[in-house]
């Protein structure tokens, strides 16, 4: 057992181990944290934009720091340190290993993470998290720009290994007995990004350095008196984020299709088409990238390309939806707290699928581009959907860590200030965008319907506060006190957990 | 099971057909707006932290504010001093990119009865006063 309060091991033991659960569980604590913290910075913002001109927030400086952290903050402390402390706890479980292929490797990865969010969080940058030149090169001031940069260059650099280590441990540590059109489809989800880690991430790291180089001053990659070109940078960097957005979407429909088929009561519906659409989008998610560049003044050509890049990765996506509800259909389903999250997350999915589209439609995008229509659009993505099923996940797997069961009443409370709030909060964003309103401002113009759709999302930013509030007291209430639960099956629904001896570490 | 795949299959093509409608309509709706009337008149656009620049054919620069003719089409060539804005008329979905170094052109017909005050903003972060480089449009008769 990893936080076994009744008999506790010394803290020390858990941050020196190798093991792969107790990296998993310094994972995810690190995780939640900064979901808790970036959360705060949201709720900031959400509170600046309440009425128009100041409300606590006395300058656009420390405005643009907040969000841009809290952009930072929430892809790469809160959602990549999520989907590698689930990996590390399920992956050598599920393909039957003792651990990670490489144990130490794992740790190394982990703890780069932490200076990493360290030079994040001290740096307090204002370039926003996608760090545009001239703008980052030339004007943003160092060194909180700089500190950036490197935070960005180590979790990039441990995103790799930790890539590494799963793509050994899935392919050559795998039980003999297992092939491996019987595995897991989380562990294919886990495979297919960390192999898309692997091709996309060199192009940002790559990034990175000329954008150094670019602020000492020593080259000119970026800067047009010297040569260079302010869109270069934007492809490299897209290249790289847009693949990373289905690194962070895949490992959430991988955890789906872990509990769909358990609290559905019913096989899945079809193993094969989900391993298709898995492979299917990790090779199309490269070729959509510089649909989030439309506006940058493409070629006619090139919008095209891209537009037909960005929509032939949305049958994948329709194939895992339908491979969901056809699970369901007909199942005895138990609507605990880890099914609730995920049917909530797949209803939020259509929206931000439905949003993704109209962007991508060319005329379409130059009235929703760099709108509130685009952060009500991905946060639909990364709040109602990926962090939904991750929150539903962790609830999943909270008898696993702790040994205790979590309360049912208090997730159900977390569940509906949560979905309630988001649907409220990023519905609001969209029809703000509509109106004009652009992203990343400080203050906007006082018309009574821009100020009203503000004052809603707020409200439903503050609901999501208070599930969050519940969330993070039963987390820590039920790990302390929680009953102890039925290790072999903890939901009532039939099914084997996962193999629960594995808690005991062995080295 | 096996048989039941059928149904996602029918389910995929009917997506796809969807995509591929919304994508064709997309495209040629796209085709309209990439070629620009004859008959425009040019004005240079600049952006810069944290104000916008507009020069008419005639040589005659404004700071801050447009005026413009309603019933005329318009061409802006566009773009940025110093960082990347993106110059932003909400009302008649103008919006296009003003990039150091590169000169991006979007075109607008102006409505014979749209006389009256309108925004322009900036729409790509630009820094700190970012929320407010905004100019004003003058549409006269």
């Amino acid at each position: 057992m990893v936080i076994e309060i009744a008999k506790p091991r010394p803290l020390w033991q858990i941050l020196f181990s190798t093991h792969h659960t107790d990296v998993a569980l310094l994972y995810l604590i690190t995780s939640i944290v900064f979901l808790m913290l970036g959360g705060a910075l949201a709720l900031t913002i959400r509170t600046e934009l309440l009425t128009p001109g100041t409300t606590i927030i006395g300058d656009a400086d420390l405005f643009n720091r907040i969000f841009t952290v809290h952009g930072t903050t929430m892809l790469f402390l809160w959602v990549l340190p999520f989907i590698s402390g689930v990996g590390n706890y399920l992956v050598p479980i599920l393909v039957k290993y003792k651990d990670m292929a490489y144990p130490r490797l794992n740790a190394v990865a982990y703890w780069m993470a932490v200076p990493g969010a360290a030079l994040i969080w001290l740096g307090w940058s204002d370039t926003t998290w996608m760090a545009y030149p001239p703008y980052s090169t030339m004007r943003a001031a160092g060194p909180a720009a700089d500190m950036w940069i490197f935070g960005l260059k180590i979790l990039g650099l441990s995103s790799i290994l930790g890539a590494i280590n799963f793509i050994v441990t899935i392919l050559k540590c795998k039980h003999p007995d297992l092939p491996m059109m019987k595995t897991s489809l989380f562990v294919w989800s886990i495979l297919v990004t960390s192999m898309m880690t692997l091709a996309a991430l060199p192009t940002f790291t790559a990034a990175l350095i000329m954008l150094y180089t670019d602020r000492l001053g020593v080259s000119g990659f970026f800067d047009p008196a010297r040569g260079g070109d302010p869109i270069a940078y934007q492809h490299l960097f897209w290249f790289t984020f847009h693949p990373e957005v289905y690194i962070f979407l895949l490992p959430a429909v991988g955890m789906a299709y872990e509990l769909i088929p358990k609290f559905s009561r019913k096989p899945i519906f079809s193993y094969g088409s989900g391993v298709i659409a898995f492979v299917l989008l990790s090779i199309i998610g490269f070729a959509s990238w510089a649909h989030h560049m439309l506006a940058t003044g493409l070629t006619f050509t090139e919008k095209t390309v891209f537009m037909i890049g960005t929509l032939a990765a949305v049958p994948m996506s329709a194939m895992h939806v339908f491979n969901w509800m056809a699970t369901m259909w007909g199942g005895r389903i138990k609507f605990a707290a880890p099914m609730k999250f995920v049917i909530g997350g797949i209803m939020l999915f259509f929206t931000s699928g439905a949003g993704g589209v109209v962007n991508t439609t060319l005329p379409l995008d130059f009235i929703t581009h760099d709108t509130y229509w685009v952060v009500g659009h991905f946060h639909m993505m990364l709040m109602g959907t990926v962090s939904f099923i991750f929150m539903g996940f962790l609830y999943y797997m909270f008898p696993l860590i702790t040994g205790r069961m979590y309360s049912e009443r208090l997730a159900n409370v977390h569940f509906w200030f949560a979905f309630i709030g988001t649907a409220l909060v990023f519905t609001a964003m969209h029809i703000v965008g509509l109106y004009g309103m652009p992203r990343r401002v400080w203050d906007y113009v006082p018309d009574p319907t821009i100020i009203a759709l503000n004052q809603i999302a707020t409200i439903g930013a503050y609901l999501i506060g208070i599930g969050m509030a519940v969330f993070i007291a039963l987390l820590i209430r039920d790990s302390v006190k929680g009953k102890p639960a039925d290790m072999r099956d903890p939901f009532g629904i039939g099914e084997i957990y996962y193999d629960y001896r594995r808690r005991e570490p062995h080295h | 099971m096996g048989s039941h795949v059928i149904y996602e299959w029918i389910y995929v093509g009917a997506v796809v057909s969807l995509l591929i409608w919304v994508g064709a309509e997309a495209w040629y709706g796209e085709k309209l707006l990439h070629e620009v009337p004859k008959d425009h008149i040019t004005i240079k656009v600049t952006g810069q932290q944290w104000f916008w620049t507009f020069e008419h054919p005639d040589g005659k620069r404004e700071v801050g504010t447009l005026h413009l003719k309603a019933g005329k089409v318009y061409k802006f060539e566009i773009t940025g001093k110093d960082v990347i804005h993106a110059f932003n008329i909400p009302h008649f979905a103008v919006m296009i990119d003003a990039v150091p170094g590169r000169i991006n052109t979007i075109w607008v017909k102006i409505p014979e009865d749209a006389v009256g005050e309108y925004l322009i903003q900036c729409r790509e972060y630009c820094g700190l006063l970012h929320y407010n480089m905004r100019a004003n449009l003058i549409v006269e008769a």
